[in-house]
C-alpha cells in the first residue's frame, strides 16, 4: 500500500470529510491503487516543459470594474438550511 | 407505441421542424405524446431524475402562440432534455448528488437561458453520475440508469441519462458534458451522436463545476443534422463565464452537406492496440473504409503520449475537483448534517454524508496531489505531461484535418462488473480524455453492432473546427444507417 491509513486520515481532515471505520479502510486500499496507476507519470521526460495552464493559448480576460450584479439575498437564502435576519446560521465558533 | 400522427417519437429535430411548421401537429401535442412515452417506459431505464412536464407543457404552448404570430426561434417547440448538471431556474437542479437533492436552482444556466430563447421545450433532466464523475451511470444518488440495447448494461457516463433517453427515443435531443469522455462514451455506448466542442465555445455558466478547465458542455443527438442545428444555438461567446472565447459561431448547417473529397483522416496505430475490442475494432475499421470510399484519405499519425493520458488526467481533474467541491459546506446550500457539535464537524459530516464514495474518492485524491510536499511531483508534473500531450495533437493536426479512431474499448459492459476497481472504469476514457487535456473538439457517431450492443467511431479536430467533424458526421451518416436503428423495447 502506497498510503498508510494515517496518511488517509491526514487527507479527509484537510479535505473535510468524515469517513466510516470501513470508508477509511476502503480508501486506503484505492487511493493506493490511483496514486500508483498515476505515479507512471514520474518516467515522462518534462525537462525545458512548461507547466499548462490553459487548454488554448489566451490570457484570463478583464471587465470593468462596476456593479453589475443586483442584490437576491432573500431568493437566494431560500436554498439554506438555517438563516436569520439574513444570515446565515451556523454553530457558534467564538466562546 | 404509436400516437395519431404515427411514430413522432421517432423523427429527428430536423423532421419535427418541419412538422410543426406544416401544421401537421402542435408543439403541445408532441410534448403530449413525448410525456406520455417517458412515463410508460422510463421506469425501465431510469433516466429522469425530474420529470418537468408542467414546465414543458407551459413552454409548448408558448411555443405554439409564436408560431401562430410568426415568431418563434430556431428550435421553436421542439422537445429537448437537460443533464442535471445545468442549473434550471425554478427546478430542482441536484448533479446527481445526495449533496444537491434540497437544491432549487435561483438561476438558469446561459445554456439553458439560450435554448429556451430558441423556443427548446424542456422535458426534465436527465440522471447522470454524481457530480459528473463516472463512467457508467453507477455513482448517481438517483440510482444506475440502464441501457436501451440491453438493460443489463451500463449506458456510460456521465451523461448517461441523456444519451439513455435520446437512444430510447425520449426526445431527439439531450444537454450533456463532457470532461474526460462524458459525452462520446455514453453516445458510443448507446448508439447515438454526442459532440463535445472545443474548450471555451460553450458557456460553462450555471453548469456544475468538476474540472474547470477541461469540462465542457455539448450534446447528445441521432444525427448529426440536428447536433450542428442545437450546438449553433448554445455556442458562442458570454461575459460570464471567464473562459469563454469570444469568436464568431459559424453556421455549422450550412457546411453539412459539402463533400468529404480530399479529408485528411489521421489514424493512430496504438488505438487498435491490445486494448481495443476486437470485434469493435472491425467495426471502427470498416467506418473508416467508408470515409475512404466518400474520398477521405488516410495518413498515418503519431500521438507518442497517448498512454500517460489517463495518468494526467486522473492528477489534474481531481486536483480541480477537490477545488470546486470545497463549496459544498452545508451553510449556504446543499445537504447539511443534523445537529452539528460544532463548525468543523458540520463541515466534516455535510459532506462525509452529502458525497458519494467516488466523488469522496476523487477529493481526496485530488486534496492528497495538491497537498503541501506532493504539488510537484503529482500536479505539475501532470500539467507539464498534459502539454506535452496538446503539442502532440498540434503536430497530427498539422498534417490531418481529423483524426477517426475507436469512442471506447469495447461496447456497453455490464452494470456492476467495473464498479469495484477504479482504474478499469478509468480506462474506459483512455480514448476520448485526450482531446479534453488539449481542448480539443470530439465526436462519437454509432458505426455498427457488436452482440447486438452499438459501437461508436471517434472523431477529433483542431480547435474550433467543430464544422469539420460535423460535416464528416453528416456525410457518414448519409451513407449509412446505423444511427437508425432503434433498440426493440423502444420501437
Amino acid at each position: 500500500m502506497s498510503l498508510s491509513k494515517d496518511q488517509v486520515k491526514h487527507i479527509a481532515m484537510l479535505a473535510r470529510l468524515k469517513l466510516t471505520e470501513e470508508e477509511y479502510a476502503e480508501s486506503v486500499q484505492k487511493l493506493s491503487k490511483i496514486v500508483d496507476f498515476v505515479d507512471q507519470l514520474s518516467q515522462a521526460d518534462t525537462r525545458d516543459v512548461v507547466p499548462m495552464a490553459h487548454p488554448l493559448d489566451v490570457a484570463q480576460r478583464l471587465r470593468p470594474d462596476v456593479v453589475t450584479e443586483t442584490n437576491e439575498r432573500d431568493h437566494l437564502q431560500q436554498n439554506a438550511a438555517a438563516v436569520s435576519d439574513g444570515l446565515y446560521l451556523v454553530p457558534k465558533v467564538i466562546e | 407505441m404509436s400516437d395519431s400522427h404515427g411514430k413522432l417519437y421517432a423523427q429527428s429535430m430536423t423532421e419535427l421542424a418541419a412538422g410543426l411548421d406544416s401544421g401537421d401537429y402542435s408543439s403541445v401535442e408532441l410534448t403530449e405524446s413525448l410525456l406520455g412515452r417517458i412515463g410508460a417506459l422510463d421506469a425501465k431505464l431510469n433516466a429522469f431524475i425530474t420529470v418537468t412536464a408542467d414546465e414543458a407543457l407551459a413552454a409548448a404552448a408558448r411555443a405554439d402562440q409564436a408560431r401562430a404570430s410568426g415568431k418563434g426561434g430556431v428550435l421553436n417547440g421542439l422537445p429537448i432534455i437537460h443533464k442535471d448538471i445545468f442549473c434550471t431556474r425554478g427546478v430542482k437542479t441536484t448533479c446527481g448528488s445526495k449533496m444537491l437533492d434540497n437544491f432549487i436552482s435561483p438561476y438558469d444556466a446561459t445554456v439553458v437561458e439560450k435554448l429556451a430563447n430558441a423556443g427548446a421545450v424542456v422535458l426534465g433532466k436527465s440522471n447522470m453520475d454524481e457530480f459528473a464523475m463516472g463512467s457508467s451511470n453507477e455513482t448517481s444518488y438517483f440510482g444506475p440508469v440502464c441501457n436501451p440495447w440491453d438493460l443489463a448494461c451500463s449506458p456510460g457516463g456521465s451523461s448517461g441519462g441523456s444519451a439513455a433517453a435520446v437512444a430510447a427515443r425520449f426526445a431527439p435531443a439531450a444537454t450533456g458534458t463532457d470532461t474526460g469522455g462524458s459525452i462520446r462514451q455514453p453516445a458510443a455506448l448507446t448508439g447515438t451522436v454526442g459532440i463535445k466542442p472545443t474548450y471555451g465555445r460553450v458557456s460553462r455558466y450555471g453548469m456544475i463545476a468538476f474540472a474547470s478547465s477541461l469540462d465542457q458542455a455539448g450534446v447528445i443527438t441521432r444525427t448529426a443534422e440536428d447536433a450542428a442545428r442545437l450546438l449553433g444555438v448554445m455556442a458562442g461567446f458570454d461575459q460570464r463565464d471567464s473562459t469563454s472565447i469570444d469568436q464568431p459561431v459559424p453556421d455549422y448547417g450550412g457546411s453539412l452537406n459539402q463533400s468529404i473529397k480530399g479529408l485528411r483522416v489521421g489514424i493512430v496505430r496504438q488505438h487498435f492496440d491490445a486494448g481495443l475490442d476486437a470485434q469493435c475494432a472491425v467495426r471502427v475499421k470498416e467506418a473508416i473504409a467508408t470515409l475512404e470510399s466518400l474520398g477521405a484519405i488516410t495518413v498515418e499519425v503519431d500521438l507518442p503520449n497517448l498512454d500517460l493520458s489517463v495518468p494526467t488526467y486522473y492528477v489534474v481533474a481531481p486536483a480541480e475537483c477537490s477545488s470546486n467541491l470545497s463549496r459544498f459546506d452545508g451553510v449556504r446550500f446543499g445537504h447539511r448534517a443534523e445537529k452539528p457539535e460544532d463548525l468543523m464537524d458540520l463541515y466534516c459530516r455535510s459532506r462525509g454524508e452529502g458525497f458519494g464514495d467516488e466523488v469522496k474518492r476523487r477529493i481526496m485524491t485530488g486534496t492528497y496531489v495538491l497537498s503541501a510536499g506532493y504539488y510537484d511531483a503529482y500536479y505539475l508534473k501532470a500539467q507539464k505531461v498534459r502539454h506535452l500531450i496538446a503539442d502532440d495533437f498540434k503536430k497530427a493536426f498539422a498534417d490531418v484535418d481529423v483524426i477517426a479512431g475507436p469512442t471506447a474499448p469495447s461496447p456497453a459492459f455490464r452494470l456492476g462488473e467495473k464498479v469495484d476497481d477504479p482504474i478499469t472504469m478509468y480506462l474506459n476514457d483512455i480514448y476520448t480524455i485526450g482531446a479534453n487535456l488539449a481542448g480539443l473538439p470530439g465526436m462519437s457517431i454509432p458505426c455498427g453492432f457488436v452482440n447486438d450492443l452499438p459501437v461508436g467511431l471517434h472523431l477529433v479536430a483542431a480547435h474550433f473546427a467543430e464544422e469539420t467533424l460535423l460535416r464528416c458526421s453528416h456525410q457518414y451518416q448519409q451513407h449509412t444507417d446505423w444511427h437508425k436503428a432503434c433498440p426493440e423495447d423502444f420501437q
